[in-house]
């Protein structure tokens, strides 16, 4: 068991964006979140990783509850998410994109680094390579120099996974990966999905596309209008009515 | 071909005594040189990390009465004071810090003017201390001594020229190390993306208050330099021209790059006292606000990143 959601609630001015969820996502496996629009998939994402406080409930990382941490203390634990909409550091060189990302594998101090020290400089050029790396994984290496707001939508996409990925996630989440790709991309990002939980990564997944999401995840956790209507393996989901009548008629 | 420029720069800079030879214009270039430090430490908060101190003359202010006071009432020599002043501002840049970068933004602004409000009132009415709106005279000149071994004086203008440009060099030092780091990569990424910085990791208030830190210490360190040079300190060091005046030398300049600051600062009391050997005082004010208008009309993004941009396009025309 890795993570584990207890009968979380959220209210957004006394609407219920998410009732008393519970759940959990496996170590050393893909789980999917899937719902209609507006079921409260985000919603979850960012209580879980500390960008919102919910009304009741915890979430428990390994045991230890995650209740009450800060976006940043929840990173240092080796949970990194993505985001839904774009979210990259527009004005700022691919490759220093996910310079900033490994942030919290580098150990330099203020003193040390005014200094020069030689520990520093050879720091730097080992997170150097590794952000190259990361970018040779996600397939932007060609694009390291250019200032990240100027690539194309899909390639946006895969930064954010490299920024995430430097950040060293032993739990990873991600909203919706591929949301705008074209089916060539997506099919890549899948790929890489896959490639990432192979190195030990849990990965816990929102995506609309249903055959994407059946064809990678181990389990599937719907969420509809707030709560949980099923889980299990694709299989199992795919067939149970409710799914069926909630998620399809839902659109 | 910019090793060479800079080169070039440096012996001229490093020249300027021996060349300048009007006592008037060393003492422009004096200012020049506190003002680039200036300039340097507001770029750090507002160009690197996007949050605007509209209160920053309060650390260059606290900086000029720590060391004009250390000397004046306990005699302590000027180097000492200078050190003082540094970690005197520096320590009012984390308390400034503290109690409004866990909100920043528009609050940050907000809490760094009343800041600089309060620090005036203070000194003009803390009569014991500051001698109030009559100020601080006989500040001693900046000296190093070490007994009967040796001594260094920087009483004339020459040498405190030097001090000063040995201070804007090591105040350029310290951001180029700070910005090309991973402290300064998480003030680029507060700025560009806070909740992206934040999800890989970034404690955003821990270093916004880092930022604060380092640059009101640099701002304490010009004051106590301003205050050794005019040998005189009066509330007016708090005084919100001060600061508008850093805001211009670095948007006009370029905020966000290491040169910007340095170029706005020497551009921006130069060209004051050029307009002022011209023309009348009303045209002179006139004619800065003009030329002001322009640069940013024209050169939005400030000086430095345009004349990056011409000299990356005529590059890219003539391979
Ligand atoms: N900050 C907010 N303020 C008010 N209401 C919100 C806020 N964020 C989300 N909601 C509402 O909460 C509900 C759940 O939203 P959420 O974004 O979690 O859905 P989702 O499952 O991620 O949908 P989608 O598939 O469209 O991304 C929606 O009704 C939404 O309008
Ligand atoms: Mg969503």
């Amino acid at each position: 068991m890795s993570l584990r959601v207890e009968e979380m609630a959220v209210h957004f001015g006394g609407v219920a964006a998410l009732a008393d969820v519970s759940f959990e996502v496996e170590a050393g496996r893909i789980t999917s979140m899937i719902g209609p629009n507006g079921a409260g998939k985000t919603t979850a994402f960012n209580v879980i990783t500390g960008f919102l406080r919910p009304l009741r409930g915890r979430v428990l990382y390994e045991g230890d509850p995650l209740t009450g941490l800060k976006p940043f203390q929840i990173a240092e634990r080796g949970i990194v998410r993505t985001f839904q909409k774009t979210n990259v550091f527009p004005q700022t060189a691919v490759l220093d994109n996910v310079m900033i990302g490994l942030h919290l594998r580098e150990r330099a101090g203020l003193a040390a680094i005014l200094l020069r020290r030689r520990r520093v400089r050879e720091e730097e050029a080992t997170l150097a390579a590794l952000a190259e790396e990361i970018l040779a994984f996600v397939g932007l290496a060609h694009r390291r120099r250019e200032p990240a707001g100027a690539l194309p939508f899909g390639e946006q996409r895969l930064l954010e996974l490299a920024i995430a990925l430097a950040a060293r996630p032993r739990l990873l989440l991600l909203d919706e990966p591929a949301s705008g790709m074209n089916p060539a991309e997506k099919t890549a990002v899948m790929g890489l999905i896959r490639r990432i939980r192979e190195q030990g990564v849990t990965v816990f997944l929102v995506e609309h596309d249903m055959r994407l999401v059946m064809g990678i995840s181990d389990r599937v956790i719907v969420l509809h209008l707030g709560r949980v209507i099923a889980q299990g393996a694709p299989g199992e989901v795919q067939s149970d009515p409710q799914v069926i009548s909630a998620y399809l008629g839902g659109r | 071909m910019r090793r060479v420029g800079l080169g070039v720069l440096g012996a001229l800079l490093l020249a300027a005594p021996f060349w300048v030879w009007n006592p008037y214009y060393v003492h422009i270039l004096i200012m020049a040189g506190i003002f680039t430090i200036l300039a340097l430490s507001l770029n750090l908060l507002l160009g690197y990390t996007g949050q605007l101190s509209l209160g920053h003359a309060a650390f260059f202010g606290i900086g000029a009465y720590t060391s004009a006071l250390l000397a004046l009432r306990l005699d302590w020599p000027a180097w000492a004071g200078f050190v003082a002043a540094v970690l005197v501002a520096g320590l009012a840049g984390y308390g400034v810090g503290k109690v409004s970068l866990k909100l920043r933004g528009a609050y940050f602004v907000l809490v760094t003017i009343s800041f600089a409000g309060v620090i005036y009132l203070v000194s003009v009415n803390w009569m014991e201390l500051t001698n109030g709106p009559l100020g601080l005279p006989g500040v001693p000149p900046f000296e190093v001594a070490v007994a009967g071994l040796f001594e260094l004086s920087f009483r004339s203008k020459p040498a405190f020229y030097y001090l000063v440009l040995g201070v804007a060099a090591l105040a350029y030092l310290v951001c180029r190390r700070l910005v090309s780091s991973r402290i300064g990569r998480a003030f680029i990424a507060l700025r560009e993306n806070e909740a992206l910085a934040e999800s890989v990791g970034i404690d955003g208030t821990r270093y916004l208050v880092l930022a604060a830190v380092v640059s009101a210490a640099m701002a304490g360190a010009a004051g106590s330099l301003y205050a050794h040079y005019t040998r005189f300190v009066s509330p007016e060091v708090f005084l919100f021209t001060y600061t508008v005046t850093m805001v211009i030398m670095v948007v006009a300049g370029g905020k966000g790059t290491l040169a910007g600051p340095v170029v706005g600062a020497v551009l921006f009391t130069v060209l004051p006292e050029a307009l002022r050997e011209v023309t009348s005082w009303q045209w002179q004010m006139l004619l800065y606000g003009v030329l002001l208008i322009l640069t940013v009309f024209f050169l939005p993004k400030g000086v430095v990143p345009a004349l990056e941009t011409w000299l990356r396009e005529r590059r890219a025309i003539r391979p």
